[in-house]
C-alpha cells in the first residue's frame, strides 16, 4: 500500500500532503523535512527511487513541482510511478494546463481529484474518464446548487 | 489573480492566499494569518448565524492555514456541522477538513459518526462516497465499531453503485488493517471473490487490493481467488490492447490490475491443479515474450506500465521459485536491464536480481553477471544504483567468487559515499568471514578495511577479527606479524591499535624471535601509539603491557617505569589510573607462575552466530536481507560458515577465577579478596581486573555483550544446550535468549560447591514475578535409594528484575553420592503481560566434586593394577570433534578436575590424570589415560575407579569434550 504522497515545490515549499495511515503532527513534519531534503538533493537524471527506513520513496518531478510517493517495501516501483503520472493527468484534464499555482489556488480540489483516485492507499480507480467524470459531476453540483442532487446521480 | 478558480470559486479564499504569497516575510505570514484567525473566530462566535457557504469558505481557510504548517485550535464544530449540509459543495468541505484535521481520538467522533451514518443511509452514491472516504481517511476504532459490520453488506449488495463498491471495498481494506478484530468475516468473503469477475475494471481493480490483504492474513479463507484471478489475468494479458477501452494505459492493458493480480498470486504456492497452473505459466510466458516486441509508444509512460506488469511477474516467478525454465528466461530479461539506458531499469534489474540469486536454479545465472554488475559499481552516476549493485555483489557472492568481489568491494569503498560505507564494511567484514579459504586472506581484508575506511568499522567488526585469530590457532603468528607491520604506517587508525594492541598482547611472543620485532620494539611501537588515543583505546593498551611483562620478562622494568609515571598513576580517568595501579600491583607481587596464570592465553571463544550479521539484519531489518539468508547457504552445498568456529565451541571468555591456581581445591585461606593488597584501598573490587581478558572499553561484560547471539531455545523443554560446556570448566553462560541470559561461577570444594546465578534482564522492561528455584530431576529422585544423592538448596530472590538490570542468586550444593543426573533450574516470570517459563539444566557433575591427586610414576601404575577387575574400567574410543591440539587438551583434563600427570606414560603423546572424587559418604579414587591417534583422528579414553558407576559416567562426560 501507499503510505503518504507529498507535493512540494523546489524551494522545498510544500504543496499537497496526503497521509494514508494515522501520524502524529510530529511525525508527519519530520517526514516532510526528511523527502524534501533527500529528493531536493538528487541529481537530475538520477533514477526515480529510493529507499528510506523500510520504504520507498517513488519521486518525479513535473516543472516546479516534485512529487513524492511512499510505498511499501514489497510494492511494485514502476506503477508507483505511474500512479504518480496519472494523477498529474487528471490535475492537468481539471485544470487545463495545470501549474503549480492551481494547485495553491484551488489546494481543495486537488485534494477532492486525488480522493476520487487513491483511498486508503490503494488505487480506487485507475480510469481517467471515470475519475473526471465524477470530479465534473460534483462541480456541477456547486454551479446548480439550488438543484436537487438526484438529477446528477446517473454521473456518479 | 493568476490562477482561474474553477466550480464555485470563494473569491474571499483566493484572496487570502493571495495574499499570504506576497508576504515579504515569515513576520508578516504570521501577522497576516492571525489577523484572519482573529477574523474567523469573531465570525464564528457572532451572533448571526453563518450561512452555509460563509461557513464553508472560513472552513476552508482553516484548512489552508493548517496545511501551511500552523496550529488550528478551533473551527472542528463548524466543520462537523457542514457535513449535515444538503449541499454538495460544503459536506465536501467539511469532510475533507474532518479528514485533514480529526485526528482519531477526537471528542467530536460521535458526531462525526453521526454524519456519516445519515449519508451512508441516503442512498445517494456521491454522499456515500464521501462518508466511505471520511471513515477510510480517519479509520479510528469508534469508527471501526460503528461502520465495519455494515460496510460488507454494502460492498456486496446488488444495488450498490460500482463507485460506490468501490469506496466499500476499500474502506474495508483500512479498517482491517487498523481494527481487523472489529471486521467480522462471514458469508460476504466469498461473495467478494467473486468480485474478481465483476464487468467493472475498476470493482475488480479494488476487490483485488482488498482481498490480497485478506488472504495474506487468511489464506485459506481465499482460496478459491487463485483460479478467478488467473482467468482475469489471462484475459487482460491476451486482449488486444484497445479491449480495455479507458483501463488501457499507453497502450497496456489495466497494468495497475494485472499488477494486483500478480500480487495476490503471490499469496499462494503454485497451483495445484495442472491445468490451472499450465494457465498461469502461459500468461507469465506471455508476459515475458511482450517484453521482447518492439515498443507501441516511446512514451515513458508505456515503458514503465509494461514493465511494471513484467516486474510484478518476475517477482511471481521467484516466489514461485519452481519453474526452472521461467527463472532463467527472468534471469535473462533482468539481465538485459542491467544495460538499459534508463537508470531506473538498471535500478530495478539489480534489486530484482538480488531475490533471483538466491534461488538454486537462478544462482549460477545470477553469477554470470558479475563484470556488468562491478562495472556498475565503478560507473552509475548515482549513489542509489550503486547501493544497489553492492547488495546484488553480496548476495551472489560465494566462495567461487568471493576473492574478486571483496577485492572490488574494498576498492569501491576507497571513494563510497559517506552514506553507505558503513553497510559496505559490514558486508566486506562479513563476506570475508564467510568465504575465507585461509584465514590469512581474510586477517588482510580486515585490516584493510580499517586502513581504508577506519571510521566506519564498528566494533563489532573488530571484536570478531580478535574473536576468530583466538580461535584460528594457524593464523595467530600471521596476524600478529600483519598488524605489527601495519602499526609502522606513521598514521594509523585507532581501531587498528585496539586490534594491534590486542593481538599482540596476545600473541607477540610468536614474533618476538625476529629482532626487528623484539619484545621492546613492539612495546615501543604500540606504545608511541599510546598519547593519541582515546581513553578505552588507552585502557586496552594498558592491559596488553601488562601480557607484555608475562610473555616477555626482559621488558618488565621498561612496562613498570611506564605504569609508575605520573600521567598514568596519577591520570584523571578513573579507569586508567585503576589500571596502572593495579597492573604495577600485580607485577612486582605476584609469582611468575601465578601471572602467567592470571594472563594465560585466551580461551577460544564459544560459537556463536557472527554478531556482524546480527548488526547487519538489525540495520536493515529482519525482511529486508534476503540475500544471505540460510536457505542460500545450503542451496550451495556450503557450510562455510560453521567450519571456521566449530572447532571452538567450549569456553565463553574465561574469567579470572577460573584460572586462579587457588581455586581447586581452594585452601581455607582463601577467600575472594585474595590479591587484595593490589587494589591499594580502591573502591573497585578486585575483580575488575578481569577486564584484561575481555574488551576493556565499556564495562566488564563487554564483549560477552556484543557478541552474544540470538538463539532461542525452546522454553519449554529443559534446555541443555550448554551443559556439556561446563565439563570442563565453571564459569560462562549457560542460557541465553531473547529476554534473559542467564551466566553462572562456581566453585568446588570437596563434596560441596556454590554456585552463582547471574540472571541478566536483556530487556528493557521489568521482569515481575521472577522466581527461580531448582528441582532435582525426577530420575534423581526415584533413584533406588531412599535418600537424595545431591543436597541442591537455591537462596530466594527478589520477585523483580529492572531492564538491563543483573539478579544473582546463590546455590548451595552438596554432594552426598555419586549421582549422574543434574538438577534443573525453573524459572518464571512475567515479561509484558506473559508468563515465561525456563528450565534449564544445572551443570553439576560428578567430576566438578574432584580433587586433584599427584602421584609418581611407580605410584600411578601399581594403583592401575589395583583396579584391574574389569567392572573398574570403562572404555572408550571415538572420534576427535575439535582440532587434536595438546595444550588444549591438557587444559581439559585439567579442568576436568584431575592432575595432570607428566612423565608418566611411557609414550609422551598419551595423557594420564588422576583424582579422588569426594561425596558425603564416601571418596573414590580415579585414574584416567587419553591415548590420541593423530593420523585416524580418533582418541582411546580408558578410566579406572573402584566404582564402575563413577568410572562409567566419568568417561561419558568427558569423552565428550574432545
Amino acid at each position: 500500500m501507499m503510505r503518504f504522497l507529498l507535493l512540494f515545490s523546489r524551494q522545498g515549499k510544500l504543496r499537497l500532503q496526503k497521509w494514508f495511515t494515522p501520524m502524529s503532527e510530529r511525525e508527519k513534519k519530520k517526514i516532510i523535512r526528511d523527502m524534501t531534503t533527500m529528493v531536493l538533493a538528487r541529481q537530475p537524471r538520477s533514477c526515480n527511487f529510493l529507499h528510506w527506513k523500510d520504504l520507498k520513496i517513488i519521486y518525479k518531478r513535473y516543472a516546479s513541482l516534485f512529487f513524492c510517493l511512499a510505498i511499501e517495501n514489497q510494492e511494485n516501483e514502476l506503477i508507483a510511478l505511474e500512479v504518480i503520472h496519472r494523477y498529474v493527468e487528471l490535475l492537468d484534464k481539471y485544470f487545463g494546463n495545470v501549474c503549480e499555482l492551481d494547485i495553491i489556488f484551488n489546494f481543495e480540489k486537488a485534494y477532492f481529484i486525488l480522493d476520487e483516485f487513491l483511498m486508503g492507499g490503494e488505487i480506487q480507480e485507475t480510469s481517467k474518464q471515470m475519475v473526471n467524470r465524477s470530479i465534473e459531476a460534483s462541480d456541477m453540483l456547486q454551479e446548480d446548487d439550488s438543484s436537487e442532487w438526484f438529477e446528477v446521480e446517473l454521473f456518479g | 489573480m493568476p490562477a482561474v478558480s474553477k466550480g464555485d470559486g470563494m473569491r474571499g479564499l483566493a484572496v487570502f492566499i493571495s495574499d499570504i504569497r506576497n508576504c515579504k516575510s515569515k513576520e508578516a505570514e504570521v501577522k497576516r494569518i492571525n489577523k484572519e484567525l482573529a477574523n474567523i473566530r469573531s465570525k464564528f462566535k457572532g451572533d448571526k448565524a453563518l450561512d452555509g457557504y460563509s461557513k464553508k469558505k472560513y472552513v476552508c481557510k482553516l484548512l489552508f492555514i493548517f496545511l501551511l504548517g500552523h496550529d488550528i485550535d478551533f473551527g472542528h464544530m463548524e466543520a462537523v456541522n457542514l457535513l449535515s449540509s444538503n449541499k454538495y459543495t460544503e459536506k465536501q468541505i467539511g469532510y475533507l477538513f474532518i479528514s485533514v484535521l480529526v485526528n482519531s481520538n477526537s471528542d467530536l467522533i460521535s458526531l462525526i459518526n453521526n454524519g456519516i451514518k445519515n449519508d451512508l443511509a441516503s442512498r445517494n452514491p456521491t454522499f456515500m462516497n464521501l462518508a466511505l472516504h471520511c471513515i477510510a481517511n480517519v479509520g479510528s476504532r469508534e469508527m471501526a465499531e460503528a461502520f465495519a459490520s455494515q460496510i460488507p453488506s454494502i460492498l456486496v449488495a446488488g444495488d450498490t453503485m460500482d463507485s460506490v463498491k468501490q469506496s466499500a471495498a476499500l474502506c474495508l481494506l483500512r479498517l482491517n488493517r487498523t481494527s481487523p478484530d472489529l471486521v467480522p468475516m462471514g458469508e460476504w468473503t466469498a461473495r467478494v471473490v467473486h468480485l474478481l469477475n465483476d464487468q467493472h475494471l475498476g470493482v475488480v481493480t479494488a476487490a483485488a487490493s482488498l482481498i490480497t490483504t485478506l488472504a495474506q492474513k487468511s489464506p485459506e479463507d481465499f482460496k478459491t481467488s487463485i483460479s478467478l484471478a488467473v482467468a482475469r489475468l489471462s484475459r487482460i494479458v491476451t486482449s488486444a490492447s484497445i479491449d480495455l477501452q479507458d483501463y488501457t494505459y499507453y497502450f497496456v492493458a489495466a497494468p495497475w490490475l494485472s499488477v494486483k493480480l500478480l500480487r495476490l498470486l503471490q499469496c499462494y504456492p503454485p497451483p495445484e491443479d495442472a491445468a490451472l497452473r499450465s494457465r498461469l505459466t502461459e500468461c507469465l510466458e506471455t508476459i515475458l515474450n511482450k517484453a521482447q516486441e518492439p515498443p507501441k509508444s516511446k512514451k515513458v509512460q508505456h515503458s514503465n506500465a509494461k514493465n511494471a506488469v513484467l516486474f510484478e511477474a518476475i517477482a511471481l516467478i521467484i516466489h514461485h521459485d519452481s519453474e526452472p525454465t521461467l527463472l532463467v528466461r527472468a534471469c535473462n530479461q533482468l539481465g538485459q536491464f542491467l544495460q538499459h539506458r534508463e537508470t531506473n531499469l538498471r535500478y530495478l534489474a539489480l534489486e530484482s536480481m538480488c531475490t533471483l540469486a538466491s534461488s538454486e536454479f537462478s544462482h549460477e545465472a545470477v553469477k554470470t553477471h558479475i563484470d556488468t554488475v562491478i562495472n556498475a559499481l565503478k560507473t552509475e552516476r548515482d549513489v542509489s544504483v550503486r547501493q544497489r549493485a553492492v547488495d546484488l555483489l553480496y548476495a551472489m557472492c560465494d566462495r567461487s567468487n568471493a576473492k574478486q568481489i571483496v577485492a572490488e568491494m574494498l576498492s569501491y569503498l576507497e571513494n563510497a559515499d559517506y552514506s553507505i560505507r558503513e553497510e559496505m564494511v559490514l558486508k566486506v567484514a562479513i563476506l570475508a568471514e564467510k568465504y575465507a579459504v585461509d584465514y590469512t586472506w581474510y586477517v588482510d581484508t580486515i585490516l584493510n578495511l580499517i586502513r581504508i575506511a577506519g571510521d566506519y568499522v564498528s566494533e563489532e567488526v573488530w571484536y570478531r577479527v580478535i574473536q576468530i585469530v583466538i580461535n584460528q590457532d594457524d593464523v595467530q603468528g600471521y596476524a600478529a606479524k600483519t598488524v605489527f607491520e601495519a602499526l609502522q604506517a606513521p598514521a594509523c587508525h585507532e581501531n587498528l591499535v585496539k586490534v594491534g594492541g590486542y593481538i599482540l598482547g596476545e600473541f607477540g611472543n610468536l614474533i618476538a624471535g625476529d629482532s626487528r620485532s623484539s619484545p621492546l620494539v613492539q612495546f615501543n611501537l604500540l606504545h608511541s601509539k599510546f598519547h593519541l588515543c582515546s581513553v578505552p583505546t588507552r585502557a586496552l593498551l594498558l592491559s596488553a603491557y601488562i601480557k607484555f611483562i608475562n610473555l616477555f620478562p626482559e621488558v618488565k622494568a621498561t612496562i613498570q617505569d611506564v605504569l609508575r609515571s605520573d600521567s598514568q598513576l596519577r591520570n584523571a580517568d578513573v579507569e586508567l589510573q585503576q589500571r596502572a595501579i593495579e597492573y604495577l600491583r600485580l607485577s612486582c607481587i605476584a609469582s611468575t607462575d601465578i601471572l602467567a596464570t592470571v594472563l594465560e592465553e585466551m580461551p577460544p571463544f564459544p560459537e556463536r552466530e557472527s554478531s556482524i550479521l546480527a548488526k547487519l539484519k538489525k540495520k536493515k531489518g529482519p525482511g529486508n536481507l534476503p540475500d544471505i539468508d540460510d536457505a542460500r547457504w545450503n542451496v550451495n552445498g556450503s557450510t562455510e560458515h560453521s567450519e571456521n568456529t566449530e572447532s571452538t565451541n567450549k569456553s565463553p571468555p574465561s574469567l579470572m577465577a577460573d584460572l586462579l591456581p587457588t581455586n581447586r581445591p581452594r585452601p581455607a585461606s582463601s577467600s575472594p579478596t585474595l590479591l587484595s593488597a593490589g587494589t591499594m584501598g580502591s573502591s573497585h573490587p578486585f575483580t575488575d581486573l578481569l577486564n584484561l581478558n575481555s574488551t576493556p572499553s565499556a564495562g566488564a561484560s563487554l564483549l560477552v555483550d556484543v557478541l552474544s547471539d540470538i538463539s532461542t531455545p525452546a522454553p519449554i523443554n529443559v534446555s541443555e544446550d550448554n551443559f556439556s560446556r561446563f565439563v570442563c570448566k565453571n564459569n560462562g553462560v549457560i542460557y541465553e535468549d531473547q529476554l534473559l541470559q542467564i551466566g553462572l561461577k562456581a566453585e568446588y570444594r570437596q563434596n560441596l560447591g556454590r554456585i552463582y546465578v547471574f540472571y541478566g534482564n536483556k530487556t528493557s522492561t521489568q521482569f515481575l514475578s521472577f522466581s527461580s528455584s531448582v528441582t532435582s530431576s525426577d530420575t534423581l529422585k526415584t533413584h533406588i535409594l531412599p535418600t537424595s544423592l545431591l543436597n541442591v538448596h537455591a537462596k530466594a530472590v527478589d520477585p523483580t528484575v529492572d531492564g538491563g538490570a543483573q539478579l544473582q542468586q546463590v546455590v548451595n550444593i552438596e554432594c552426598l553420592s555419586d549421582f549422574t543426573d543434574a538438577p534443573v533450574l525453573d524459572i518464571q516470570f512475567r515479561y509484558g503481560g506473559t508468563l515465561q517459563k525456563i528450565a534449564v539444566k544445572l551443570p553439576v557433575m560428578l567430576n566438578k566434586f574432584f580433587q586433584p591427586t599427584e602421584m609418581t610414576s611407580q605410584d600411578f601404575f601399581q594403583r592401575w593394577k589395583q583396579l584391574g577387575v574389569p567392572q573398574q574400567e570403562v572404555q572408550t574410543i571415538f572420534k576427535a570433534q575439535h582440532p587434536m591440539d595438546t595444550d588444549v587438551t591438557n587444559a581439559k583434563i585439567l579442568g576436568f578436575g584431575v592432575a595432570l600427570l607428566i612423565g608418566v606414560d611411557p609414550n609422551p603423546a598419551n595423557f594420564v590424570g588422576a583424582g579422588v572424587i569426594h561425596t558425603k559418604n564416601t571418596q573414590v579414587g580415579c585414574l584416567l589415560r587419553l591415548e590420541p591417534n593423530t593420523q585416524a583422528q580418533m582418541y582411546r579414553l580408558t578410566l579406572r575407579t573402584s566404582r564402575e558407576s563413577v568410572s562409567q559416567r566419568l568417561c561419558d562426560l568427558l569423552s565428550d569434550q574432545f
